[in-house]
């Protein structure tokens, strides 16, 4: 069977119906149910600090300039998660190299921060059966920190095996790359709203 | 972002991309500055929203080109953007 039988259509060229590949609109399906599943969990807290009698403040209770530090290390890696694809876009394969694993260990150091944050709270008794703020705090950053880890995997993968994709289709590694973006992005703006709601208020 | 780029678009997006850098840098900051005035609950939330809403829309409209994507994936934007909003609100309408 010839490669363009066996392999999926329209993953370079956009379908005629769509005006998008199938892999750019699988993706954004995909993130609209990811919007869901941190639609509930936001419905959740609201709900819940709406109905609480009293809510610890959150600048006194969790550690903003850690947090702080975060996002902005987030903020850093969704540009150079969009400049790996730039570099892909313009036949430059060792930026892109550089680009994807700066992402990658950016990724990394908000996990180890994250885990001081935890690290922290756990020293102090404060686990998420404590109250129903850390209930809400853990299962929010939880969640949010599972899917870093996976962006962490999906980039990995990328990056060794990068030099192989480029080789066999770029222009096919240029499209994978924009959507592993747009799901790194966004978990960055996942986090955007998560960073104020839980810490700053 | 659909279709192929030339290497100068490229360059130009680029030149966008370090440009949103910056503001999504100064706007974190700036949203940690305010929340260190004592204004009421209603307002620091409207600010802390306001400015959150901000720095999405433009990882979202740059970093995600939604600003240059085709209508079917506004489409399915505007369909989740309801059911977002109806999951939000849901729960206090039944309080009601």
């Amino acid at each position: 069977m010839s490669e363009s039988a066996s392999s999926i259509r329209y993953i370079n060229r956009p379908h005629p119906v769509t005006g998008v590949t199938n892999a750019k609109l699988g993706i954004w399906c995909f993130l609209a149910s990811e919007v869901m599943l941190f639609g509930a969990l936001f419905s959740t807290y609201l709900l819940l600090r709406t109905g609480s009698a009293s809510w610890p403040h959150g600048p006194a209770t969790l550690n903003v300039p850690l947090a702080t530090l975060n996002t902005l290390v987030l903020i850093f890696s969704s540009v150079t998660m969009v400049m790996s694809w730039a570099s892909l876009a313009t036949g430059n394969f060792r930026k892109y190299r550089l680009y994807l694993g700066l992402t990658a260990l950016m990724g990394c150091v908000f996990l180890v921060v994250k885990g001081f944050e935890y690290g922290h709270k756990f020293e102090h008794h404060h686990f998420p059966a404590a109250s129903t703020f850390y209930a809400i705090y853990f299962t929010l950053t939880g969640l949010h920190g599972l899917h870093v880890i996976g962006g962490i995997a999906v980039n990995l993968y990328f990056l060794f095996r990068g030099r192989v994709l480029w080789q066999r289709d770029p222009e096919r590694l240029t499209n994978r790359i924009e959507c592993a973006g747009l799901y790194w992005h966004f978990v960055d703006l996942v986090w955007i709203f998560l960073f104020p709601i839980l810490y700053l208020l | 972002m659909s279709g192929h780029l030339s290497e100068e678009a490229v360059k130009q997006h680029v030149r966008i991309y370090r440009r949103v850098f910056l503001a999504l840098g100064a706007l974190t900051v700036l949203t940690v500055a305010v929340s260190y005035f004592h204004f009421s609950v209603a307002v620091a939330v409207a600010v802390a929203l306001f400015i959150a809403v901000t720095k999405g829309s433009l990882v979202a409209a740059y970093f995600m080109h939604l600003k240059t994507e085709r209508k079917i994936v506004w489409g399915i934007l505007a369909m989740t953007f309801f059911f977002f909003v109806f999951l939000l609100t849901a729960p206090s309408l039944h309080h009601r």
